[in-house]
């Protein structure tokens, strides 16, 4: 067993290769670590094999999620790529072998039977056996399709495989429980099967397909994505908390605490020679989040109110303001409200934003917000505006924006459009970028990703072209 | 506990034992990473949401060995003073003075090498791991609490066992801990930590498992009802909470269910109890939305 055959050795070098491809950053020391793992593993364990192999390359959630795509259809591959190298004639042979006396008398309603139990046991093999059994009935009554999609929902569907959808209610009735997931995992042995037989009858393996964006990040969904949004703001809240202090190293700018000094230097007889300091306290931001919740940014403005309830989990110091033509306050909305959708609710239906049939008009935001506002408006204060930049024609009032901008620590807009569009049509987005600390796209939560990390990189000068530079990497 | 400090587990079933004696039920990954982590000597980083057992496996793996557990809790502004080490300038004071009082004047002044020994070192946690002559296994507790910086000055000390000192020079480990690192995940984690690591993602245990960890803590209470319960702690944990119920919280509630005498968690049963799992105001009133008006319809199927 020590004696690896060296084809192992090189079908994991061309699974890491194939993981980088999906953007796994995988380092030559994993690598190491992974064949390491490998020599006191017994590898011919399938779990601890591809547990192994995930502990030492997939070093995120995300990594694991996108490791156990390319593992399965890795490997898949792999085995049929040899099954047709070695024995051509090897899936003939199986089939054979497949429990042939009952085969004939399986009726239909059997084998869905079968089936059921199999899936409610959760019995693998037994799953992989009738998969292939059903795939057998139904290629006798000739419906095969000759794609795997399409071929699996009919089967699916002539077995009548539903998940019992509520599960309190009417799936009690037929005494069997079977939930979604159970099926999905016969679903999968199901796909198997049809894709090897698909590869028999044609000789050979269909062209490897990178795994599209739909499989790794959807885009983003109202409150589905909320956990996301949410971890990304947790980030956030560290990173405004520790920027603008100095670089730690030496005990720069701490003040000596003159009681402890004094009192611990009775020890030294009465010469103070440790100076003792004052903790110094994280500095606590304030945070104004202006958000826009016109018609224009409709589809963003999920998004936008997802953030601000992040936002408002993670920061106490945070005043939230929704806009359209006039601005209003809803910091307390989202101090009385947990749940996402009903603050969503009360905020587009009527929850006080003064004018919701209106127009936006920027102009008259700034100015309203700086009267009202901006006396609170300090060195520690951070604006974040969430906004189009449309202001349909009227003034955009820039100078009230610069003002505002002017009096607060930091200012940051996160445009819901992708860059490309900025300034054209109503967009006055160039009047204002040049009082922000940085402008940034955000429409979904890889960018507000990006924007932690450009804000977290203490760059903020330079935010509009780093920010620049990460999008034109996109392919969206 | 039988187990001898220095043996090396042979097969990852071995250490899941040995977990299992510790009071700690490992999933199969778990004690495979934990039998990897002890024969290829690296750390691990264990990430997963709050209250799945991340801190206790470090507990249990201490026990399972019979390794000193070393825990460094992370916070933030943690740095090198309260981690690693730090001069005892105190002692160094009061050596320079006794020297300088009894010497005349004419010897040389204390010189360096002679108060920057290991004699005026405090030991912080890391040090204590590095330099204790026993294998330890060494918790960092929430290291993504911390600043990137100290990350950076964990990297000599995970890749390498060893720490230097600039007055004294380096002070290499004479044994492998065992290294483990939890994160709530609050923040990424450099990619130069996770290369040096193992990583392991904890969640919530499944059905089974869980029933199994309550029964081992609490052995009075019946399967029928840990099954119960268990069902109970699912349906509030799919919920939008602020602070799911944690294993730890589903094994006091059995425990607060045995005092109470209950046999079934009906309505009643659980709003009585229901603070023991759900720790905040709105949350409460969530659950009480929610899953109060479920009691009883699903109460009469029984644990299915």
């Amino acid at each position: 067993m020590t004696d690896k055959p060296s084809g192992m050795a090189e079908h994991i070098l061309a699974f890491c290769e194939e993981l980088r491809s999906e953007d796994v950053a995988i380092g030559t020391s994993e690598i190491q670590d992974a064949f390491k793992a490998l020599e006191i593993i017994p590898w011919i364990e399938p779990v601890d094999f591809r547990e192994s192999l995930a502990t030492t390359l997939a070093k995120s959630p995300k990594d694991r999620e996108i490791f156990d795509l390319v593992f399965d259809r890795h490997f898949f591959r792999a085995t049929e790529a040899a099954s047709l190298e070695y024995a051509p004639e090897g899936g003939e042979g199986r089939k054979a072998a497949l429990s042939d006396d009952i085969r004939d008398e399986l009726s239909m309603e059997a084998l869905a039977e079968a089936i059921r139990q199999a899936i409610a046991e959760g019995d693998e093999s037994a799953m992989n056996e009738l998969a292939r059994l059903a795939i057998e009935a139904f290629g006798r009554q000739g419906e095969s399709s000759g794609v795997v999609g399409v071929d699996m929902q009919r089967i699916r569907r002539g077995l009548g495989l539903t998940p019992s959808s509520d599960s309190s209610g009417d799936g009690e009735a037929d005494g069997e429980q079977i939930d979604r997931d159970q099926i999905a995992r016969f679903e999968r042995q199901l796909r198997r099967e049809l894709q090897r037989q698909q590869i028999q009858k044609q000789g050979q393996l269909p062209p490897a397909r990178p795994l599209s964006d739909l499989n790794r990040a959807l885009p983003m969904r109202g409150a589905q994505d909320l956990a996301a949004v949410h971890k990304a703001v947790a980030q956030m809240k560290r990173r405004l908390a520790t920027l603008g202090h100095d670089p730690r190293g030496a005990k720069r700018g701490r003040t000596v605490d003159v009681r402890r000094t004094m009192r611990s230097s009775l020890e030294t007889g009465g010469v103070p020679l440790n100076l003792k300091y004052r903790p110094r306290r994280p500095r606590k931001p304030e945070i104004y989040v202006l958000c826009d919740v016109s018609t224009s940014v409709s589809s963003a403005s999920t998004f936008f109110l997802s953030v601000l309830h992040a936002l408002h989990d993670s920061f106490r110091k945070l005043r939230s303001f929704v806009f359209i033509e006039r601005i209003s306050e809803v910091t307390h909305v989202f101090e009385d409200e947990r749940d996402f959708t009903a603050i969503a609710e009360k905020i587009t239906s009527t929850g006080g934003v003064a004018d919701i049939s209106g127009y936006t008009d920027y102009g008259r935001v700034w100015n309203e917000f700086y009267a009202d506002v901006s006396a609170d408006l300090g060195p520690r204060s951070t604006v974040i505006v969430l906004g189009d930049a449309r202001t349909n024609g009227r003034p955009p009032a820039e100078d009230a924006f610069a003002r505002v901008a002017d009096r607060a620590n930091r200012t940051f807009w996160l445009n819901p459009e992708p860059e490309l569009y900025w300034n054209y049509g109503d967009s006055v987005m160039s009047a204002y970028t040049p009082f922000c600390d940085g402008a940034f796209e955000c429409w979904k939560t890889e960018h507000l990703e990006q924007f932690v990390d450009v804000v977290a990189s203490g760059k903020v000068e330079h935010a509009t072209s780093s920010a620049r530079k990460y999008t034109s990497g996109h392919r969206y | 506990m039988a187990v001898t400090p220095q043996a090396t587990p042979d097969s990852p079933a071995e250490v899941a034992d040995a977990l299992r004696q510790a009071s700690y039920l490992a999933d199969e990954s778990t004690a495979l990473i934990a039998f990897l982590a002890q024969r290829l000597g690296k750390p691990v980083l264990v990430e997963g949401p709050a209250g799945v057992g991340k801190t206790e496996l470090a507990k249990a793996l201490s026990r399972a060995t019979g390794r000193e557990l070393v825990r460094l809790q992370c916070y933030e502004g943690l740095d090198e003073a309260k981690a690693l080490y730090e001069w005892n300038y105190r002692k160094q004071l009061l050596q320079i003075q006794a020297t300088a009082s009894t010497g005349d004047e004419e010897s040389a002044p204390v010189g360096m090498g002679e108060i920057f020994t290991e004699e005026f070192l405090l030991e912080r946690p890391l040090m204590k791991a590095i330099a204790n002559p026993d294998p330890v296994v060494l918790l960092i507790d929430e290291i993504d609490k911390t600043d990137q910086e100290f990350e950076a000055m964990l990297l000599e000390l995970l890749s390498d066992f060893q720490i230097t000192i600039p007055e004294m020079g380096q002070i290499s480990a004479t044994t492998h801990p065992i290294v483990l690192l939890t994160s709530n995940n609050s923040r990424e984690l450099t990619e130069a930590l996770k290369r040096r690591c193992l990583y392991l993602w904890l969640d919530y245990p499944n059905r089974e498992r869980e029933i199994e960890i309550i029964r081992l803590h609490e052995p009075e209470i019946d399967q029928a009802l840990a099954g119960r319960l268990v069902d109970v702690v699912d349906m509030v944990r799919e919920l939008d909470l602020k602070k799911p119920p944690s294993i730890a919280e589903s094994i006091d509630w059995a425990r607060t269910l045995v005092l109470m005498g209950a046999d079934d968690i009906d309505e009643k049963t659980f709003r009585d109890s229901l603070s023991i799992i759900i720790k905040h105001r709105t949350d409460l009133d969530l659950v009480a939305e929610k899953i109060v008006p479920r009691l009883g319809g699903a109460s009469t199927n029984g644990s299915s």
